[in-house]
């Protein structure tokens, strides 16, 4: 299928899914399914470094958080000094600039590891920017910060069902990302990185290059994901914001839906995310990160391809 | 003619051990040249300083008329220096078509600093699949090759990069009879193209059919260079690497 049309049917199926969902008068619907579009958004741009170059990125609650914190100090800065009322749009695009240049920079610092040592390094690094901004009094350093939002919001009116379009917007473009890097040159190169770095190499690939790539682009995409947090909490603090959940979810959905395609990290995302959030109201938000942690240890042992995998099989058997 | 490739006391260590120990080499365009020497010697090392898979402290490389040193492996492939692994390294979850599109895409024709267009690299493609006659297992992956169909994919990648050097690492390793011929067919065909090879081969027959001339490198030193029938007689070589 072409990439505009794929991405076109991505949009009427938001769309439709957003026109239904208005008829649902019940406010936790709104907010439950932010968070399930929000680890859509997270899961599939951690994919695009972990699935598609094999690169296993811990740091994902970092470059989240940073979209949230850019969020926090330009609504500081700008919104109630009156200054200039940003909007939700431009505030993300600079929350996924913001994370796209850290993204960057952690690549500088990390990519030449491998393995372990690069996980560890991301680990290490989301350690220190965590740190910084805690120390950080301007955006409410270890005490947190309020955001006070807006009564109303434009297009929809109800505020959280604005939140909830946003985020599904941003998941329908990051899955339309994600499908048409899979098949464009660059994911190729991916792949190659992911197979062989010192064969990519051999046969042209400018493997450095692409990964610096493939962590801005995650990056940006991670930021963008953090950058409504704010609103959408209404208080933000480093324990909420850099909370090990993001950073859990952001690997297990991918792997758990299937890290080599597109459609794994959303199908790990929907399933996953529907059921921490079931988990959470009927049992404990602890219970529910216990449960993606059992998930994450027995599909890494029992299926390392993910549903995807499990379920390929069933469709293309026979042919080849 | 001057030479497609120079090597200038070229040396190589890993901690203290002195892999290779200032080789100097010349190859001309069109050659086709036979590197032998006992297990251990360096060659592959060789191999991967020359490509850039490993950096030499010391010496210099230079390729058709440019100094590659400090240059990244990608991008000496670029120019025009292609390698097969001794040990086939094929990207496992590509298909044999998609394994050679990757040079095609990220590398030939960027030395005219252009990409080919999808349909030229479609029929690029379909060339190097016939070339090595695995055109029936194109959809393939790699895990359901032969290991003879595996070196010639290893073959046909590096000949994807439309290279001006060709360096095989031992492309004959534990095959048969008929598969060495099937082998060596195909790189004197690449020769005939006006291909440099550079042959890296333990199977003395294969080399000694192949080779225009021959070096020997036994521990990291060049013993050696020169016309196959006077080297093999060199009483050195004689001692050091056939006596063996
Ligand atoms: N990455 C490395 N680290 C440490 N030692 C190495 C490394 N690569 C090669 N060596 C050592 O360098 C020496 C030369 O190895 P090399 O692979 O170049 O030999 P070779 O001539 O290709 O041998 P063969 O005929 O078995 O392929 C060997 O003693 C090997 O153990
Ligand atoms: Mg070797």
């Amino acid at each position: 299928m072409r990439s505009w049309l794929f991405t076109l049917i991505l949009a009427v199926a938001g769309a439709a899914l957003f026109a239904l969902s208005r008829f649902i008068q019940n406010d936790y619907f709104f907010f439950a399914g932010y968070v399930v579009l929000q680890y859509i958004v997270l899961s599939t741009a951690w994919n695009i470094l972990g699935g598609y170059c094999g690169y296993v990125n811990f740091g994902t609650a970092a470059l989240f958080a940073i979209g949230a914190y850019t969020t926090v100090a330009l609504h500081k800065l700008l919104v109630t000094s009156r200054i200039y009322p940003m909007s939700m749009p431009e505030l993300i695009v600079i929350g996924g600039a913001v994370s796209a240049v850290v993204g960057l920079g952690i690549g500088y610092l990390t990519l030449r590891l491998r393995g372990a040592f690069f996980s560890i390094a991301t680990l290490a690094l989301a350690v220190v920017i965590q740190t910084i901004i805690t120390n950080w009094d301007y955006v409410g350093g270890s005490r947190g910060a309020y955001v006070i939002r807006p009564p109303s919001a434009p297009l929809v009116g109800s505020y959280i069902q604005y939140l909830f379009l946003v985020m599904l917007v941003l998941a329908v473009i990051s899955v339309a990302v994600a499908r048409l890097i899979e098949r464009s040159r660059l994911g190729y190169g991916f792949a190659t990185i992911r197979d062989d770095e010192i064969a990519a190499e051999a046969s042209g690939v400018p493997t450095l290059r692409l990964k610096l790539i493939a962590t801005t682009l995650s990056g940006a995409l991670m930021g963008m994901a953090g950058a409504p947090l704010p609103y959408y909490v209404g208080y933000l603090d480093p324990a909420s914001g850099f909370n090990l959940a993001y950073a859990v979810n952001s690997i297990a959905m991918p792997v758990i839906g299937g890290t080599t395609t597109w459609i794994g990290p959303l199908i790990g995302a929907v399933l996953l995310g529907t059921l921490q959030q079931w988990v959470t109201v009927t049992i404990s938000s602890a219970v529910s990160l216990l449960i993606v942690g059992l998930l994450l240890v027995g599909f890494v042992i029992v299926a390392p391809n993910g549903l995807v995998g499990l379920v390929r099989p069933l469709f293309v058997r026979g042919k080849g | 003619m001057a030479p497609l490739l120079e090597v200038d006391d070229l040396s190589k260590r890993f901690g203290g051990f002195v892999a290779l120990d200032g080789v100097s080499l010349a190859v001309a365009p069109g050659e086709r040249l036979g590197l032998i020497g006992p297990n251990g010697s360096g060659k592959s090392t060789l191999v991967n300083c020359l490509c850039g898979a490993l950096h030499n402290e010391s010496g210099v490389v230079r390729f058709d008329g440019t100094n590659v040193n400090g240059m990244t492996a990608h991008q000496r492939t670029r120019l025009g220096m292609a390698r097969s692994f001794q040990l086939p390294r094929p990207f496992t979850s590509l298909s044999l078509a998609d394994n050679l599109r990757i040079p095609l895409i990220y590398s030939a024709n960027m030395r005219r600093g252009s990409h080919f267009t999808a349909a030229e690299i479609e029929n690029r493609c379909g060339e190097l699949l016939r070339l090595v006659g695995l055109d029936a297992k194109a959809r393939r992956l790699p895990r359901d090759l032969t290991q003879v169909e595996m070196r010639k994919l290893e073959l046909a990648r590096a000949m994807g990069a439309d290279p001006k050097l060709l360096i095989a690492d031992e492309a004959m390793a534990g095959l048969s009879h008929s598969e060495i011929e099937d082998i060596l067919k195909l790189l004197d065909q690449l020769n005939q193209r006006g291909i440099t090879i550079i042959l890296i081969e333990h199977i003395m027959r294969a080399v000694m059919s192949f080779s225009q001339r021959l070096v020997v490198l036994v521990s990291g030193k060049k013993i050696a260079d020169g016309k196959p029938q006077d080297v093999i007689r060199d009483p050195e070589v004689e001692r050091a690497y056939l006596g063996q």
